[in-house]
């Protein structure tokens, strides 16, 4: 095992297309550190980014929000002005896991793994954030819900960082996530939910029913469409075009498609009676 | 004062400093770390040992079962479980080869560096499957253990009915997941084999390992380290760790310490027995059950272990706090394929209070009669007969504790209030239900007569006095509560007294740290043992009992002042083991737990949303203890009825980290209101009794019945995962 | 694999160790440093029972390389005053003592951090740390009667 520690962003970028073989970005380690010393490291180099200077920002601008690439779940509990104006994120930072996990755990890491039960991806994507990829050759930037590929897969190409995050400021008139995972508190989820509605129209995300954390583009259209549904059952036939859950140590596939349209259909009922129960 | 005074827990301040030492904290010059090579299927037999040419075998101590000493098996109840299997093996991460290294790292190499091949054998997965001939292993019918309880004419009864209600009730397995992982630390030298580490019963350690050693008790010396939780989980299972600690360290002539990381503890060691229970009940005209029939079913595991003894006191608590003068129990003990499953806290009286519980709520809404006044019917009375035969006679009023209990829970209140809310809400339904139950302190029949066990108490020349038994402190507080009864028995005070730390070569053998024995059966041993000291010194003179002991040690130098007890049965108390009949145990403790719960139909999530426990307990020792020991229980079970599932691939444990195998945290929990009625037991100091595993015998059935109540249906199984929720509303008949 | 030369500052006191490259910050405080409170309950993040404070905040420190520690601070259950330790001892906080350094160092942090408490309930702030033992209640009772000593023991709920 080797362990490269940069102390710039230029640097970090240039031992990426070291000859000696791609390294493996570690930040808060919260997800590579899991049962740690029963891993066969011996060949693994790590690029540790802990002392790259400049990549722990949370920037709130008129435009958008920038989580930088080393920024924690804390540090967006903490900074109270970007918690306000995403409340989706705030509330995902809270469930990912224990304030132990959230002092650690990075937005840009949560990306990075790619584990389709990824809370942080969730409520990101319904905001429309955007990943900032960056190279030696270049900077590009990718729409989140287009980053990913498959299972653990992205267009992040080896030689690429993220180096931040960017999430559009818009006004939104409907913001809300749910996650279900085993128990009330740090648990993986089984399935979650976030939705946004801004003048651009509707956006539903879901994680743990596909792959990869997915937008649910059916369900979507037809809420933009003014469509409104009588039972969980016909929110639930149109996600079967956007979701494929399976089932797992943690639950089943049945049990994460029908509890996502249960929890969309009566949220939904919510807001056609603000009266009624919230 | 010393009895029912608040005391801080004796270990606390060192646990909470980080102060206090376990077994991987201890450090030892030139120590090798041991491991383990496990089978990797059901059932095989080992056709060829595989070692990795890459490896630096000659850095690594190898031992396999040819290197065991003595006799190859691990001395419980039977011998049939091997140490180290030597050809054929009966589970998955059953032990196969040991390795040991200087180096962690280089040891986990050595461990992947090893294959087994093996040639699979049919195996048996559910307990209640019919059986082939080439699946039996054990005796005719891979049956460890039958148990047969009869009493009164259980045909006649059914025959007179006026309704008949039947049920099948299962409970599954249950990780014990002790915050601390198992281990021992062996080392080796001129004096014998010294084997320190986490454990419940020192003297069960101590047997297993002079059989597979092949030494005597003189050569091989036990030294408990501070334990962080047990719950059954460390009765028998560090025998199996120190036989293969002391077995490397004897190989490599240098100490072993063998630390299990959470997913090899989760996979390998014991596990809760998963339980099938049929009911089939008679009742008459007036609600009262007139002929009882259980028939219980315990999926044992692979070999004997402590099932025989786990599927007793399952049966003996099977039909719970009722009269009924008819009654048919029959339970069995079966093998299968999986790792035996073990001792966990309640020991068998969950699974079979479970059923029960869950099937009186099930007979009272067939019946339509309020769960609560069905069970004011049918609830013991002094001078009823249990199943056994046992006179009830404790004077405590059921009926009363009952009644109170659904008092602290505003329990007629709540139901008239959920009735309103089930009927207008989209997708909360709220329910509130309770459990009646018992669970008989000490060992069961005549267990403790058997046990025989032995305590001391030591005054030494500077006064003080130190309290001499092999019970353990594994979080339960035995300490702190066994130097309450030294400083009560002798008037001294708290400073003045310490209990020593369970050493074989020191103290006595006072028995298992089980069963809920060591406050009742132990402390009652401490008093006598006081009272024999008091006696010694009685006629010295000085003012105080420190002064007097200093006094006789002035005056006898070089001499052990001892007041010594030994367990005696009570005259009263009559067991018969070939019929069972007669003192299942000396005493019960008793109560009735309140849990309220909101089911949300969206996620099919149930959320206890307060818990109320209710126990009459003799006489409470220490009431933060006492009240620590039933939240605990509590939280324990809420975990079991509807969130821990133990997922079984090749018959072991397949989701063996903590991010998947769901122990409650502190967010799914309500505060639990703890109760206590104090009737004083002659068998107890100062009147307590053994309160340990009580607190895990009620809240699954009572928060089953809420959830039942919640959504008017009848759930037989747990853990109730949301996922079996969802699948019991699709095919229930929601009557 | 070479040696990894860290220094880094422990409790207060600044330390300078070899140690493997892949070693946690759990090993190097449990059996280079000698701090042994600090507990490996899991190894995965989940119990909390290895908490200690990196820079301040709260860390499983089972999940930290070794290698990001140097320069920074540590402070471990070793180094908590008996302000904290005493209120939780009273209320029967610690039963087996497995979770319990885990338990005091966020109990510490919190103490120092009050304001944590705005937007969390205290059986939310504890949910990092499993305890197996005490159903919380008594956990819960003795964070509270740290922050507030008026704070009676027995706490929230329970009556006998």
């Amino acid at each position: 095992m080797k362990v490269l520690q940069p102390d710039n962003l230029a640097e970090a970028l240039r031992l990426l297309v070291e000859p000696d073989g791609t390294p493996v970005p570690i930040a808060g380690g919260t997800d590579l550190c899991v049962h740690w010393p029963a891993r066969d490291l011996d060949n693994t180099r790590f690029l540790d980014l802990s002392r790259v200077a400049g990549l722990s920002r949370l920037t709130l601008t008129h435009n958008a929000l920038e989580i930088g690439a080393r920024t924690t779940y804390w540090d967006l509990i903490c900074a109270a002005d970007a918690a306000k104006a995403f409340p989706l994120l705030a509330q995902a930072a809270r469930l990912v896991g224990a304030i132990q996990i959230q002092t650690r755990g990075t937005w840009a890491g949560n990306i990075a793994n790619g584990s389709p039960a990824a809370d942080g991806v969730l409520a990101m994507m319904v905001y429309g954030a955007s990943v900032v990829l960056q190279s030696v050759r270049e900077t590009r930037e990718v729409p989140l819900d287009e980053f990913f590929t498959g299972y653990k897969q992205s267009v992040r190409r080896p030689d690429e960082l993220i180096v931040a995050i960017r999430v559009p400021r818009r006004a939104y008139t409907f913001e809300w996530l749910a996650k279900v995972g085993a128990r009330r508190a740090q648990a993986i989820s089984k399935v979650g939910v976030a939705m946004t509605r801004s003048e651009n129209g509707w956006r539903v995300a879901a994680n743990s029913v596909a792959p990869h954390v997915c937008r649910c583009r059916t369900l979507e259209a037809a809420l933009n469409a003014g469509r409104t549904f009588t039972s969980p059952q016909e929110v639930r036939s149109l996600l079967s075009a956007d979701v494929a859950a399976i089932t797992d140590l943690r639950s089943t596939a049945e049990y994460r498609e029908r509890v996502l349209s249960r929890l969309i259909f009566y949220r939904l009922a919510e807001l056609d009676k603000p009266s009624g129960h919230v | 004062m010393g009895i029912g005074e608040d005391r801080p827990r004796v270990d606390g301040l060192d646990k909470l400093r980080g102060a206090a030492a376990y077994v991987d904290d201890l450090r030892v010059e030139g120590v090798l770390h041991g491991a383990t090579v496990r089978t990797p299927a059901a059932r095989g037999r080992i056709t060829r040992i595989h070692f990795d040419p890459g490896i630096p075998w000659n850095e690594y101590v190898i031992v396999d079962h040819r290197d065991v000493p003595g006799k190859n098996h691990v001395a419980s109840i039977e011998t049939d479980q091997p140490a180290l299997v030597e050809t054929e093996f009966r589970h998955k991460y059953e032990p196969v080869l040991l390795l040991a290294h200087r180096s962690p790292a280089a040891l986990r190499k050595g461990v992947q560096g090893v294959r087994l091949e093996y040639e699979p054998l049919p195996a048996v997965e559910d307990p209640l499957a019919g059986l082939t001939s080439d699946r039996i292993q054990h005796g005719p019918d891979n049956v460890f253990k039958r148990i047969d309880i009869r009493k009164g004419d259980v045909n006649a009864a059914f025959a007179r009915a006026a309704h008949v209600i039947e049920g099948e009730y299962r409970t599954g397995a249950q990780e014990h997941a002790y915050i601390e992982p198992q281990g021992m630390l062996a080392t080796s030298g001129p004096d014998g084999v010294t084997v320190r580490g986490s454990m419940q019963c020192p003297y069960y350690v101590l047997k297993s390992l002079c059989a597979a050693l092949g030494r005597s008790e003189r050569e091989v010396r036990v030294i408990q380290t501070a334990t962080g939780g047990a719950f059954g989980g460390k009765e028998d299972y560090p025998s199996v760790i120190a036989i293969h600690a002391a077995l490397l360290a004897l190989k490599a002539g240098a100490p072993v310490k063998i630390i299990y990381d959470r997913q090899e503890d989760m996979a390998a060691t014991t596990k809760r027995h998963p339980s099938w229970v049929r009911h089939r009940t008679a009742i008459d005209e007036a609600g009262r059950l007139i002929g009882v029939e259980i028939e219980v079913v315990m999926d044992a595991g692979a070999y004997v272990t402590l099932s025989p003894v786990v599927l007793s006191r399952g049966v003996l608590h099977a039909l719970g706090p009722y009269a009924c003068e008819n009654v048919h129990i029959h339970g069995e003990a079966r093998l299968t394929n999986s790792p035996p499953y073990g001792a966990f806290r309640g020991f068998g009286a969950p699974q079979t209070l479970f059923a029960l519980e869950r099937h009186m709520d099930a007979i009272a809404r067939r019946l339509g009669l309020d769960p609560a006044e069905f069970r004011r019917r049918n609830l013991l009375r002094d001078g009823d007969r249990m199943a056994t035969g046992q006179v009830y006679r404790d004077g405590v009023d059921l009926t009363r504790l009952m009644d109170d209990a659904l008092e602290h829970a505003a329990y007629a209140q709540r139901r008239e209030e959920f009735k309103r809310f089930n009927a207008s809400h989209p997708y909360l339904r709220r329910g509130i239900a309770q459990a009646t139950f018992m669970h008989g302190a000490g060992f069961t029949g005549s267990g403790e007569t058997m046990l025989a066990s032995e305590v001391w108490v030591e005054g030494h020349a500077d006064g003080t006095v130190e309290v001499l038994t092999a019970n353990t402190e594994m979080g339960q507080g035995a300490f702190t509560v066994l130097a309450q009864v030294a400083v009560d028995t002798l008037g001294v005070k708290n400073e003045q007294v310490k209990v020593a730390v369970p050493d074989t070569h020191r103290v006595p053998n006072s028995g298992p740290t089980v069963a809920s024995r060591t406050t009742m059966v132990v402390g009652k041993l401490v008093e006598r043992a006081c009272l024999d000291l008091a006696a010694v010194v009685d006629g010295v003179a000085g003012r105080s009992f420190s002064e007097k002991i200093r006094a006789w040690h002035q005056a006898h130098p070089g001499e052990r002042l001892v007041g010594r007890a030994k367990y005696k049965t009570p005259p009263e108390i009559h067991w018969d083991d070939a019929t069972y009949q007669g003192d299942a145990y000396p005493c019960y403790a008793w109560a009735t737990y309140v849990a309220t719960v909101e089911v949300d139909l969206r996620t099919y999530g149930v959320q206890v949303t307060d818990f109320v426990a209710s126990q009459e307990v003799g006489r409470v020792i220490n009431p933060t203890l006492a009240r620590g020991q039933i939240q605990g229980g509590v939280a324990q079970a809420i975990g079991w009825a509807i969130l821990e599932n133990v997922v079984l691939k090749d018959g072991a444990m397949a989701n063996t980290q903590f991010a998947n195998y769901i122990i409650p945290t502190s967010n799914d929990l309500p505060p639990i209101r703890v109760f206590f009625e104090e009737q004083p037991t002659p068998y107890g100091p100062g009147g307590a009794k053994g309160i340990g595993e009580l607190p895990m015998d009620g809240p699954a059935p009572a928060v089953i019945n809420a959830v039942c109540d919640a959504l008017q249906t009848s759930i037989h199984e747990i853990p109730l995962t949301p996922e079996r929720l969802m699948e019991h509303l699709d095919g229930a008949d929601h009557d | 694999m070479t040696d990894l030369d860290l220094s880094f500052t422990l409790n207060g006191k600044p330390v300078r160790l070899h140690v493997r490259p892949d070693a946690r910050l759990l090993d190097v405080l449990r059996y280079d440093c000698g701090c042994t409170g600090t507990k490996e309950g899991c190894g995965e993040g989940e119990c909390g029972a290895c908490t200690v404070l990196l820079d301040g905040l709260p860390v499983n420190s089972c999940l930290v390389p070794a290698f990001q520690v140097a320069g920074r601070s540590v402070e471990t259950v070793e180094a908590v005053a008996p302000e904290v330790t005493g209120p939780l001892n009273r209320t029967g906080t610690a039963q087996c003592g497995a979770c319990s350094p885990g338990i005091v160092v966020m109990t510490r942090w919190l103490r120092e951090h009050p304001e944590v408490l705005q937007d969390a309930t205290l059986r939310q702030f504890m949910s990092g740390n499993l305890c197996r033992c005490t159903g919380y209640d008594s956990v819960i009772s003795g964070v509270a009667s740290v922050l507030d000593p008026k704070e009676t023991a027995g706490g929230e709920g329970t009556s006998a």
